[in-house]
């Protein structure tokens, strides 16, 4: 099993439904998301082109979020997630300056988080609450190692390109072009 | 991290060391919730009424969903559908009953009991009856739970109930359209974006304007590769998608809308079949319009006549599965009903009317009325100059109540209730509000929150959200005509109290008992369910009840609702009433020098100013920006994300802002999204918090054929923030 | 130019603050005088005061700082000793760790007065790892490419040297010692200048998210920082000072190794404010 995220560029509308129900959802505390939206125009008016990112943890398979770690708090869980162990966090935050992404924050309580792609729903087998909300359905969630998943499916069938592969640490949301 | 912090941590490490034991063998798993049940509904974070399913556990809201059957969620909710826990939950909420007693404004009240703040809206309402006749009450509403109040003015004996969401918002749209395909649009929009092969939009800007359903089609038509062009001075998120994109000069649609009539009718690409079937006026509107040439058009719209071409030849390519969206918010310059029959003729030339992908038939599910007497007639008609000054106007103009109350033309309202609308917000020109709040012996506010209206109110009630109370059933007109149910999630918070129990109180108050029969809720909502063989035991449960589509598209032998039961190119109604019978361009006025036009929309995550106090949203959006070109800031050394002011033509000043530097927007024009800048003081979210463009809409244009009145004709110039 | 705006998490997030820059310059401080201390204790000729005396009681006492400010920076203090129920080998901050607890004792023993031959090649040895540690702390995190050289490791330990012969050459007495101190800190200066100007060029000649770490260098708004506090006031001043004096030009004085030891402390801080504003988005 691993999980995967696509994210439709040509769909998504920035309208950040995906950040509201990622806080409700997960209790995120009032100034902070687990996820963003970026807007980058480039060109010159009016012939001007626009992407929109919704953002989140790409839960990297070469994450350097867990590598950079000390104490084993960050770690890959089943799928491929990475999840932080609040009982063994220090607020260190070396994982967040290992982090390419800015997938991180600490919270209130002084423990790292970040997307768990819904981790408490995915085990449910319900979609993670931002997928499940997203108006222009532009998320797709699924596994990866199911070739018959939505998401395998859509991958093999579209043009699609991770955020800053550059980074090295094979990110697992796509953006569908 | 702060030394209070540090220092109770080390005190506390000695103890923390000695829990070490117990602490480490803690478990991960979150204890399992003790009661959670799902509680259907509808959404109240906007007008659109999506169904949603709120969680409950251990008797709180944890998260609002969308309902997964409800025709118009789909399972989905827009940004600020989510965000219901944080409406529910809003510390700042009205608690219990205000009476007034500082002037007006001062924001001093007392708190009063339900019997008591009933008791003296009764009292001041029996006054005012005797002394001025009951037409002299009005109500201003706005949201479902306003049907109660209506009813109640009705049954009390006055006409003068009135909507912003008319004369503000969709009104000019409502009229172009009924004059021209003999319906209007209504809400929802009886627009086929999901089907459509190729959408143009006129400044409507779907995905900002987060209409869940609306958003939800556009999504799908450009998933099925639907074409798109997008008519805004401001590069909206649309224009993002578009594969045309045409930075107009504001208030010239008029003039692009009849060259693209002009081609498509030169060019001979219009749906002559459709038009010589099911048009009227035809051969005059084509003499009018003949020198409406792209060329003609390029020189006012500011938009090359090549790509007006190319853009009616596409249109012309993919007829009749074309959308020309009607939009929404349309008060705009005044002019706004003619533009908007404009775009609907130019829906007729396309033939999209009652076509896939252009527009569909709704339809409604019929629910049988809770039999109660007839109202009394009122002896005067509305006080608001429909159907008299505006006479094509077919609803009540909550800016015309707020005339007659300043004029007393042709009669004065001494007496006025606003639920769930905040007048100071939307209404043009705040200080003109505040004058005709000057005429009145009663102002009551039924709001869920202290906004502005609040505080000028004599008796101020609290309302119980749409997350814990009932309210009359909606009916919807949709592709699938459906049924919902409100019901309440959670018990009312506070001294809050139903809608429809304060219209009822306050009824049997006024001697009205007889139009309020029913002992509760429940008994009014069974009864009319069982009218249509459901009960109120199921509709908790299912929440809504949807029916088989009726025929979607034209039939045959359509008979259009106008005078001559066809298509009206040319409108004699219109020539009749002494305006143009086809759409003109005229040119709007133009700012003084330095100044640039001040346009607005809005934010996917807000809706206009009632969730800019919602934590949950606030906390991801918590201000406006203002929009200012590049170029233009270049010019007047602004950098982005710096404070400024805007000045209007007037001399009013804004708050502070942020400036948006921005290659996104035309260099005449600035953009704020609604709603914010809020004065209450006791928003404490919201207060301050960015700039108001009400305030600034000291002008307006008011539409001369049904009231409407154009807010984008205001101009300001950007003052730097020492 | 593109123009960028977000919603919701934070973009390009606050790390580290001072108590990181202030445990990276105690650190390497304290690394450099284990190193020097340790070294001269090999040595046949019994070392001066300073070497002596001053850098073996220095070094646990300002590392004892030092790791109190790292403390601090934690968010959840309580859960410090999450970092000694495990080893993690892929994180240096765990090596570092481990490498703390180990320098703690060995450090404090040798000040004390124990320093046999293996102690003192302990010393010496577990001085050289806490060097080259907070060197390579920040040189590993690829996300931040300001950071993410193979020389920021050699110049954090070339400054931990060069500021512990500064140090040390402020509380020695003896002239000829100190004399030989400073020459010695002068030559690290200019290695250290060396390793500074590889690292800059490195990242301007790199891709692109190296070049735009660069540019908070060159222009961006790190630039006066960096060129005043680090070049000029951490480098330029004090080789100058040492110059003057060699060429008995001037008097010896305090400034210069005050200098750079506020160079040291320079380069620390502003090397982890702006790596942090280093990543992958370029713009
Ligand atoms: N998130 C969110 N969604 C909402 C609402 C909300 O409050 N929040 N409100 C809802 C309601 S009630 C309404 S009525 C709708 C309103 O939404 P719409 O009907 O879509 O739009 P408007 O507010 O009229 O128009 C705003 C757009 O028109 C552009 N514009 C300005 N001047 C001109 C012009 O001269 N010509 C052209 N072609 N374009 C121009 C502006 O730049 C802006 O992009 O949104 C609905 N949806
Ligand atoms: N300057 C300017 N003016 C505008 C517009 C604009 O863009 N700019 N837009 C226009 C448009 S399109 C429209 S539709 C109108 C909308 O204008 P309004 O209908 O006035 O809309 P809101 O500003 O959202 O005000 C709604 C009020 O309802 C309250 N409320 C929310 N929920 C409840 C509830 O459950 N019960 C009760 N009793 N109250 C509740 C809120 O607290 C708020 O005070 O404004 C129009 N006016
Ligand atoms: S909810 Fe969907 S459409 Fe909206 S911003 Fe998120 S990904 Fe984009
Ligand atoms: S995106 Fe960042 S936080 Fe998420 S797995 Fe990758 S490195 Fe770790
Ligand atoms: S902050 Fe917590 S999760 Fe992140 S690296 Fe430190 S201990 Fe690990
Ligand atoms: S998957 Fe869950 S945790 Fe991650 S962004 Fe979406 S809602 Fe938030
Ligand atoms: S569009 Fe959004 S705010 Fe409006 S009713 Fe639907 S979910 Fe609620
Ligand atoms: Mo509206």
């Amino acid at each position: 099993m691993r999980y995967a995220m696509a994210i439709d560029l040509k769909t998504c509308m920035a309208c950040a439904a995906c950040i509201v129900a990622c806080k409700v959802e997960n209790e995120v505390e009032e100034n902070h998301s687990r996820c963003r939206v970026t807007q980058l125009v480039s060109g010159e008016f009016p012939s001007l082109k626009l992407e929109l990112l919704s953002e989140r943890c790409n839960q990297c398979a070469e994450a350097p979020c867990v590598a950079n770690c000390p104490t084993g708090a960050s770690h890959y869980a089943d799928g491929g997630i990475v999840l932080v162990t609040e009982t063994k966090c220090t607020g260190c935050k070396a994982c967040i300056a290992a982090c390419p992404y800015d997938a991180r924050f600490i919270n209130e309580k002084g423990y790292a988080e970040k997307c768990t792609f819904c981790v408490q729903r995915v085990r449910k087998g319900l979609e993670p609450a931002c997928v499940s909300t997203c108006p222009s359905r532009a998320m797709i969630f699924g596994d990866l190692d199911d070739p018959a998943s939505d998401l395998s499916t859509l991958l093999s069938s579209r043009r699609h390109r991770p955020l800053s592969p550059e980074a090295g640490t094979r990110p697992h949301v796509f953006y569908l072009e | 991290m702060e030394r209070r912090r540090f220092l109770q941590i080390a005190g506390g490490s000695a103890a923390g060391a000695l829990s070490l034991g117990g602490w480490l063998l803690q478990s991960d798993a979150p204890e399992a919730p003790a009661e959670s049940r799902q509680v259907a509904g509808f959404c109240e974070l906007c007008f659109w009424k999506c169904g949603i399913h709120a969680t409950v556990e251990n008797g709180r809201v944890v998260k609002v969903e969308g309902h997964p059957e409800h025709p118009l969620s789909r399972g989905r909710l827009c940004p600020r559908g989510n965000a219901g826990t944080g409406a529910l939950y809003d510390p700042d909420r009205l608690k219990r009953p205000l009476i007034r007693v500082g002037g007006r404004g001062s924001e001093r009240f007392r708190e009063a009991s339900w019997e008591e703040a009933l008791s003296l809206i009764a009292a001041r309402m029996q006054a005012i009856k005797a002394r001025y006749g009951p037409e002299a009450m009005a109500l201003f509403t706005h949201g479902h739970g306003g049907s109660f109040f209506s009813h109640l003015l009705k049954a009390y004996g006055s006409p003068n109930v009135a909507a912003p969401s008319y004369a503000q918002c969709r009104g000019p749209r409502e009229v172009g359209f009924q004059l021209t395909f003999g319906t209007g649009i209504g809400s929802p929009e009886n627009t086929d974006i999901a089907n459509s092969r190729f959408l143009v939009l006129i400044g409507s800007h779907l995905g900002e304007n987060m209409h869940n359903t609306q958003v939800q089609e556009f999504a799908e038509a450009l998933r099925k590769g639907a074409r798109l062009a997008v008519v805004d001075p401001r590069f909206s998120t649309a224009a993002g998608k578009a594969d045309w994109y045409l930075p107009i000069k504001p208030g010239t649609d008029i003039a692009l809308l009849m060259a693209w009539a002009n081609v498509l009718i030169t060019e001979e690409l219009y749906d002559k079949a459709y038009v010589e079937k099911y048009g009227e006026g035809f051969e005059p509107f084509r003499q009018a319009i003949a020198a409406d040439t792209p060329e003609w058009a390029a020189g006012i719209t500011e938009i090359p006549a090549g790509t007006i071409r190319a853009v009616a030849r596409e249109m012309a390519r993919q007829k009749p599965n074309v959308l020309i969206h009607p939009g929404r918010h349309v008060t705009w310059y005044g002019d706004d009903t003619q533009r908007s029959r404009a775009i609907a003729i130019l829906n007729g030339l396309l033939g999209s009317w009652g076509r896939p992908g252009g527009f569909y038939f709704p339809s409604g599910a019929t629910v049988p009325k809770y039999p109660v007497p007839e109202y009394p007639k009122p002896a005067r008609g509305t006080a608001d100059g429909s159907g008299s000054r505006y006479p094509l106007a077919d609803e009540t103009l909550a800016s015309g109540l707020c005339d007659a109350t300043i004029t007393g033309a042709p009669y004065r309202a001494k007496g006025w209730i606003v639920y769930g609308t905040n007048l100071l917000q939307s209404l043009p020109d705040p200080r003109r509000t505040l004058k005709a709040i000057q005429q009145l012996e009663l102002l009551v506010v039924v709001d869920v929150l202290p906004v502005e209206i609040a505080g000028y109110a004599d008796v101020v009630l609290p309302e119980a959200t749409y997350l814990e109370r009932y309210d009359d059933l909606y009916a919807g007109t949709f592709r699938e005509p459906f049924v919902a149910l409100r019901q309440p999630a959670v018990a009312p918070l506070y001294d809050s109290k139903p809608g429809w129990w304060i219209a009822r109180e306050l009824g049997h108050k006024l001697g009205l008992a007889a139009y309020f029969p029913w002992n509760n809720i429940e008994e009014y909502l069974d009864r009319r369910l069982k009218g249509m063989n459901s009960s109120l035991a199921e509709m908790k449960k299912k929440g809504v009840i949807t029916y088989a589509a009726q025929d979607l598209y034209l039939g045959p032998d359509h008979k259009f609702d106008t005078p001559s039961g066809k298509v009206e190119f040319y409108s004699a109604l219109l020539a009749q009433a002494g305006f143009d019978p086809v759409p003109r361009y005229r040119p709007q006025a133009e700012g003084p020098p330095g100044y640039k036009r001040l346009i607005f929309g809005r934010s996917p995550l807000h809706t206009f100013g009632r969730t800019t106090n919602n934590r949950v949203l606030a906390s991801v959006v918590r201000e406006n920006e203002a929009w200012i070109s590049t170029s233009a800031a270049a010019e007047l050394g602004i950098r982005n994300g710096e404070r400024i002011r805007l000045v209007n033509q007037e001399g009013i000043r804004s708050n502070t802002v942020r400036a948006k530097v921005t290659k996104r927007i035309r260099p005449d024009c600035v953009y704020l999204v609604h709603g914010f800048g809020h004065k209450a003081p006791k928003m404490r979210a919201a207060h301050g918090r960015g700039a108001s463009d009400s305030d600034l809409v000291s002008s307006f244009a008011v539409d001369p054929i049904m009231g409407g009145t154009g807010m984008f004709v205001n101009f300001v110039k950007v003052e730097r923030e020492a | 130019m593109l123009e960028q705006s977000s919603v919701g998490a934070a973009l390009g997030a606050h790390i580290w603050g001072w108590e990181i820059a202030v445990y990276l310059f105690l650190g390497g401080l304290a690394a450099g005088l284990m190193v020097v201390s340790g070294m001269a204790h090999r040595r046949a000729q019994p070392p001066p005061d300073s070497l002596a005396i001053w850098g073996p009681l220095l070094a646990p006492l300002l590392l004892s700082i030092g790791g109190l400010a790292l403390f601090l920076d934690l968010e959840h203090k309580l859960h410090f000793f999450r970092f000694y129920t495990t080893f993690q080998w892929t994180s240096p901050m765990s090596w570092g760790a481990w490498i703390l607890a180990a320098v703690f004792p060995v450090s404090a023993l040798f000040a004390l007065g124990f320093r046999g031959r293996r102690m003192s090649n302990l010393y010496t040895a577990l001085g050289a790892a806490l060097g080259i540690y907070t060197g390579i702390l920040l040189g590993t995190f690829g996300a931040r490419p300001l950071w993410n050289t193979p020389v920021l490791g050699p110049l954090f330990l070339v400054s931990g040297i060069s500021g512990a012969l500064a140090l040390l050459a402020l509380v020695e007495r003896e002239e000829s010692a100190r004399a030989r101190l400073a020459a010695l800190d002068l030559k690290l200066i200019g290695v250290e200048a060396g390793v500074l100007a590889l690292l800059l060029i490195g990242l301007a000649t790199g891709g692109a998210a190296q070049r735009t770490a660069a540019h908070l260098f060159l222009g961006g708004p790190y630039t006066a920082l960096f060129w005043v506090l680090v070049v000029m006031i951490g480098l330029a001043f004090p080789a100058i000072l040492e110059l003057l004096h060699k060429r008995g030009m001037a008097q010896a004085s305090v400034y210069a190794p005050v200098l750079v030891l506020a160079g040291g402390l320079a380069l620390r801080a502003v090397v982890l404010l702006a790596g942090q504003a280093s990543g992958w988005r370029v713009s």
